[in-house]
């Protein structure tokens, strides 16, 4: 079994030999293959529109969104400076898209970047006797992926944000950071309560001992 | 450190990334193990973010990356200029 400092050091390893590749396409690019925009891109075409999603909560307009994004990030990709990596620059780009998309549609002045949002808030996990793991092979049931699905909906815009960022999309905390404007501290908060209430929404469903896993589907699925 | 159970759930989620000093991970590991009631919670959460995580949980449209890349080629043709 590797021990963390070697999965540490073969990961940066990767992320050394990912940027040094982009940096090649990126200068082809801006000399005149535009084409290999199209290469650049296609990693991360998957996670800029469930980072989308994550905020707008509309399947058209996420993809709508994510249309956007790589056009402006292909319109400015001179400016980009090689700081953060580029899928941190293409993903904070995105998400302002779509931040300014959940402000149109909902006329709201909403601050990402505030810091005494929701200060009130009951952030306590729903308690449990204990807890039979669930394998990630009853995602094949559509019942459960749409159970998570709600939970997720539920949460504040910025909560599904840091929590598509950090737990679908795995970025660190920093890149987290970076993509969304938020200092590190307002991440980890916004992710702490992210994660809670998603326990406090989905573990007391999806518990054995409680309703019982298999037949809270089973009526679910039957509509009832 | 004694921790009450409380504690333990407010470091849920910094002890899911690692990221409590190593006393806090042994003072948060020594109550786990007299307390199912916080292992259920950590359990749970852990487990829960694993299902969120998975491909398969957000799906994304069929043909979004050919709509995608048609747009993208479609403003590259017509604007002319590279990046």
């Amino acid at each position: 079994m590797k021990s963390a400092a070697e999965k540490d050091a073969k990961q940066s390893a990767l992320a050394a030999e990912t940027a040094a590749r982009e940096a090649e396409l990126i200068a082809r690019i801006l000399a005149g293959e535009r084409e290999l925009f199209h290469e650049l891109i296609r990693p991360y075409e998957r996670g800029l529109y469930v980072a989308a999603y994550a905020i707008v909560q509309h399947e058209a307009d996420a993809e709508d969104v994510a249309q956007e994004a790589v056009i402006k990030a292909y319109k400015g990709l001179k400016s980009f400076r090689g700081d953060a990596r580029f899928s941190t620059w293409l993903m904070a780009i995105t998400l302002n898209e779509a931040r300014s998309r959940w402000r149109q549609a909902k006329g709201e002045q909403l601050d990402f970047l505030s810091d005494c949002e929701e200060s009130a808030g009951d952030y306590t996990p729903s308690v449990l006797a204990d807890w039979r793991y669930i394998p990630s092979e009853q995602l094949e049931r559509k019942e459960l992926r749409q159970a998570l699905q709600e939970a997720m909906a539920k949460l504040s815009p910025e909560h599904r944000e840091a929590l598509i960022l950090r737990d679908v999309r795995g970025m660190s905390i920093a890149e987290t950071a970076e993509a969304t404007g938020a200092n590190e501290g307002l991440v980890k908060v916004r992710l702490f309560r992210a994660r809670i209430s998603m326990q406090k929404l989905l573990a007391p469903k999806l518990a054995p001992k409680q309703r019982g896993f298999m037949g809270w589907l089973t009526r679910k699925a039957g509509g009832q | 450190m004694k921790l009450d159970c409380k504690h333990v759930w407010a470091q849920v989620s910094d002890y899911i990334d690692g990221s409590v000093s190593p006393e806090m991970k042994a003072d948060i590991e020594r109550h786990l193990a007299n307390c199912r009631y916080c292992s259920a919670v950590l359990d749970s959460t852990r487990n829960i973010l694993v299902l969120v995580g998975d491909e398969r949980t957000f799906e994304v449209p069929v043909g979004f990356g050919e709509r995608l890349h048609g747009r993208l080629q479609e403003w590259m043709d017509s604007s002319g200029t590279g990046g």
